[in-house]
């Protein structure tokens, strides 16, 4: 039973649109990257990048290799870092700044002048600031997600309908109940979100990241993350490489933010009901 | 003005002993904002809860109604006059007086059962007392097969019950009902006025019902309180002498429910109107005339 509505799934309308539409992009590809020996002229901008099928080839050649591996773990890593380091700072700031108005009135300005500086503007600065280059790179990660949350925990604090709280009020329930089982719940949508929007902006940070550090601590290779990858691949000329890294980080976020949204599901059970 | 006592109302008559639990409101006033942007929503407003009665308070759309309740739960405080329940001043929000507010306000992300169950275990009281009580209301009010669904699985007028359970668990003295039935069909509504005014007559608790529907007004009343348009004070007082308990063809066939009702839309009117035409005397007159054409 469970099986079979598995397979259900796998076959459904939706998931073989998803196939073909990958199927067809991936043939217009390579019909444009093979255009010269296959049509007899150069298709203009796909002609001049490598066809799926050597990207493939290169990328078989890097399932055994454990480098490659290493840069998916190191990007991983300092995303996760940085990411679990904003919510973890990210959320009780939020909710702090909604409950206390004192707080608000002094942090908050000092907050939306830092907001708009864009987490690469720091990377000159956090080289400098800390003492390894993981770190820098960890905290630029971590800034790419810490606005976004503190914004969304803020706003969704705030907005929560004054009736829930009266309610809980007159019902006797302490302030410190009310933050607990009124506030945070009410909450929990908006850091969901916060989150999920947070972790695709870590992604885009922690590849440029690395690309401009030239790969954190161990100076490149091994140690250096996706966006090294990417970067080494270009600065070596393997241009199937460039392609087999691009892809990489897409299905690297992919996952990440599938397990979010998972997560967030799991948190927000009333949520599935609407 | 009508002085008769309804059904002589013995405290206790019912299925639970009930202490007096009187709210006096005596001169209350209220304002918002400040200079040009004053606005007086309650002036020299005077009423009485009475214990174990169900008082109704009926006024246009749109005068101070919601107001008063902010004062009387104490969410808010009147900027003078006095507001007593049992002779002891509201200062804030308490259990004895407890909300249930226009839109449902149960918790989204709790089942029906945890929203019942809020009001003990925020205080942390009686609760193995607690949970078979909230059997017994679940069961009360038609629940039992949805105390695990979400509020937002349930239908309007069963977020409704299961507000009313969620509010009764915590046995307030009064109970506090801001236009709860506003919103649902026709057909609902009238169901949901048999189903309180049964609950209503088991234990006959002190209930203070705010509505803007005539007819809900007077199937559900002891005593109505009749308020005027902006700033609200207290116009009449109604009592309704209809027999317990009552039937919804008694709106339309009994004749002193008939006669009430004429009174109270005669008086809603003038109310009413002086609210539409907001001071204007041009719209005053035009909508005099055209009523007077129109009846």
């Amino acid at each position: 039973m469970k099986q079979g509505r598995f397979i259900g799934k796998l076959f459904s309308r939706a998931t073989l649109r998803g196939l073909f539409a990958i199927a067809v992009f991936i043939l217009i590809w390579e019909v444009g990257a093979r255009s010269e020996q296959w049509l007899g002229f150069r298709m203009p901008y796909l002609g001049l990048i490598p066809p799926p099928t050597d990207v493939a080839a290169s990328w078989a050649g890097l399932i055994g290799d454990p480098s490659y591996w290493q840069s998916w773990y190191m990007s991983f890593l300092r995303v996760f870092g940085g990411f679990l380091a904003a919510m973890a700072i990210g959320i009780p700031l939020g909710l702090f700044m909604a409950v206390n108005k004192t707080f608000y009135g002094i942090y908050f300005p000092t907050f939306e002048i830092m907001r708009p500086i864009p987490p690469l503007a720091w990377v000159p600065a956090s080289i400098i600031f800390w003492p390894t280059q993981e770190l820098s790179i960890a905290f630029v990660t971590f800034l790419g997600a810490f606005y976004t949350i503190v914004i969304n925990v803020l706003g969704g604090a705030r907005s929560i309908n004054k009736q829930y709280l009266q309610a809980a009020q007159s019902m006797g329930a302490s302030q410190w109940d009310i933050f607990r089982r009124i506030v945070l719940p009410a909450t929990l949508p908006s850091i969901v979100v916060g989150s999920a929007v947070g972790m695709g902006i870590t992604w885009e940070v922690v590849v440029a990241a690395e690309m401009i550090s030239g790969g954190g601590s161990s100076g490149g290779g091994a140690g250096g993350g996706l966006g090294f990858f990417i970067w080494s691949s270009y600065v070596g000329g393997s241009y199937e490489q460039i392609i087999v890294g691009m892809i990489s980080i897409g299905i690297a976020g992919y996952f990440s933010s599938e397990l979010l949204r998972q997560l967030g599901g799991f948190f927000t059970p009333w949520l599935k009901t609407r | 003005m009508n002085t008769y006592s309804p059904d002589t109302v013995v405290p206790g008559a019912g299925a639970r002993v009930q202490e007096a639990s009187e709210i006096v409101a005596s001169n209350l006033n209220k304002t918002y904002g400040a200079g040009p942007f004053a606005k007086t929503v309650i002036k020299d407003c005077s009423f009485t809860i009475e214990s174990n009665k169900l008082t109704v308070m009926i006024g246009p759309s749109g005068c101070g109604k919601s107001t008063l309740i902010q004062l009387i739960a104490g969410f808010e405080s009147a900027d003078s006059g006095q507001l007593t329940m049992n002779g002891e001043p509201i200062v804030g929000p308490g259990k004895d007086r407890l909300v249930l507010f226009q839109e449902s306000a149960l918790f989204p992300w709790m089942t029906t059962y945890d929203n019942i169950m809020y009001g003990p275990r925020a205080r942390g009281e009686g609760l193995k007392e607690a949970a078979e009580q909230a059997e017994f209301l679940l069961a009360k009010v038609g629940l039992e097969a949805f105390r695990d669904k979400y509020p937002t699985q349930l239908s309007g007028g069963m977020q409704r019950r299961a507000e009313l359970a969620r509010a009764m668990i915590n046995k307030p003295e009064v109970m506090i009902l801001d236009e709860p039935f506003r919103g649902l069909d026709n057909m609902s509504k009238e169901l949901m006025w048999e189903y309180y005014a049964t609950l209503y007559e088991e234990d006959r608790n002190t209930n203070f019902f705010v509505t803007t529907d005539i007819d809900e007004a007077i199937f559900l009343a002891d005593r109505l309180l009749i308020m005027t348009n902006l700033p609200t004070s207290t116009r009449t007082v109604i009592d309704i002498d209809i027999p317990r308990p009552r039937k919804i063809e008694d709106l339309v066939h009994n004749p002193r429910a008939n006669e009430i009702k004429k009174e109270v839309m005669t008086l809603l009117h003038e109310e009413a109107m002086k609210s539409f035409s907001g001071g204007s005397k041009a719209a005053a007159d035009f909508l005099d005339a055209y009523s007077k054409r129109a009846g």
